[in-house]
């Protein structure tokens, strides 16, 4: 009988949809604990794409993308007024 | 004659004390080195990075659709979301919208026709950055294994102490015996002159003795001719010349 692992440790593609929100809210949201997972987050993204002997162009483009979308969401409320039709 | 007896060995005399206690004692104020020490190597960059399609999408996303949806799967899904966002305008279509078609155009062409050699580029650098390391590495290890080969020889060299102080031992037993001799010869000498002077000295006072006891009989007899004994030695000389001259003068 394996050992039942704890639901704050399962990896989030473990988690059942409907556990989803006990799953988010026993997340360590210290300062602490949201600059290690931004630390960690950004070992897996270096260690996978940028830190290697022949590293692509996705790598960097990818973040790239991430940067576009994320200004075009932070400027969308200006650029609703140069929409063409009024209603959709 | 014998040597000079050997100095009784000092090395195991010396060994047979017990070590100081200075001797394996590192002065710290706490424990050093107590974990488990891993002895794995560590693992080298990966050749590839993760793979990634059109320069924006993982490849993980594609793999992850594919049970459910197919090959087309995630291309559909990407006509859908973009066929959705142009129609409800979420996304709004101007100026900027020219200017990001443009911009990608030429960043694209720039990409498919110079990603090659600027790929060929960085991988000649990093392959020389690693030359150079590796060269260093194996420097080293050539210099540790000369090193090796060095201190082999030199202990091979220290076995053969044992002939190099019996030399020195038959060099200073014959240092000694010269030494010993010379000074036999200065004493033989010494003593010879010694019994020498003795000798011509004995020899010197028996000759001056004689001579002594000569003289004074030569002299005392002188003293003792009288004049009447000198007159007739003398007249029966003259006779005895006389009569030889005319036995002579017959002779002839």
């Amino acid at each position: 009988l394996p050992a039942a692992v704890l639901l704050k440790d399962m990896k989030l593609m473990d988690v059942k949809l409907g556990q989803l929100g006990s799953w988010l809210a026993m997340r360590d949201f210290t300062p602490g604990g949201i600059l290690g997972a931004i630390r960690r987050g950004h070992e897996r993204y270096y260690n996978k794409y940028i830190n290697v002997r022949k590293g692509g162009l996705g790598g960097f483009s990818m973040v790239l993308a991430g940067y576009v979308i994320l200004s075009y969401m932070w400027s969308y409320s200006h650029v609703k007024h140069d929409r063409r039709r009024k209603y959709h | 004659r014998a040597l000079c007896p050997l100095v009784p060995s000092a090395p195991a005399a010396l060994r047979a004390l017990p070590p100081p206690v200075a001797v394996g004692v590192l002065h710290t104020t706490r424990p050093l080195h107590t974990a488990q020490q891993s002895l794995a190597p560590v693992s080298p960059l990966p050749e590839k990075g993760g793979e990634v399609r059109h320069g924006l999408i993982p490849e993980e996303f594609f793999q992850f659709l594919y049970p459910k949806t197919g090959v087309t799967g995630p291309y559909m899904l990407g006509t859908g979301l973009l066929l959705y966002l142009l129609s409800k305008e979420i996304y709004v279509v101007n100026h900027e919208t020219a200017a990001a078609a443009c911009i990608l155009t030429v960043i694209v062409y720039a990409i498919k026709k110079f990603g090659p050699d600027v790929a060929a580029f960085a991988d000649k650098l990093n392959e020389e950055k690693v030359a150079t390391a590796v060269a260093m590495k194996n420097e080293a290890i050539q210099a540790l294994q000369t090193a090796i080969e060095e201190e082999k020889k030199e202990q091979w060299r220290a076995e053969g102490r044992s002939y190099l102080f019996d030399a020195r031992r038959n060099n200073i037993a014959m240092l000694l015996e010269t030494n010993y001799r010379e000074r036999l010869l200065m004493v033989y000498n010494e003593v010879k002159k010694r019994l020498d002077y003795q000798v011509a000295m004995q020899n010197l006072k028996r000759q001056k003795e004689q001579d002594h006891m000569i003289q004074w009989v030569e002299k005392s007899v002188v003293q003792s001719i009288t004049p009447q004994q000198q007159k007739e030695s003398i007249a029966k000389c003259i006779l005895d010349l006389k009569a030889l001259s005319r036995s002579a003068h017959a002779a002839v």
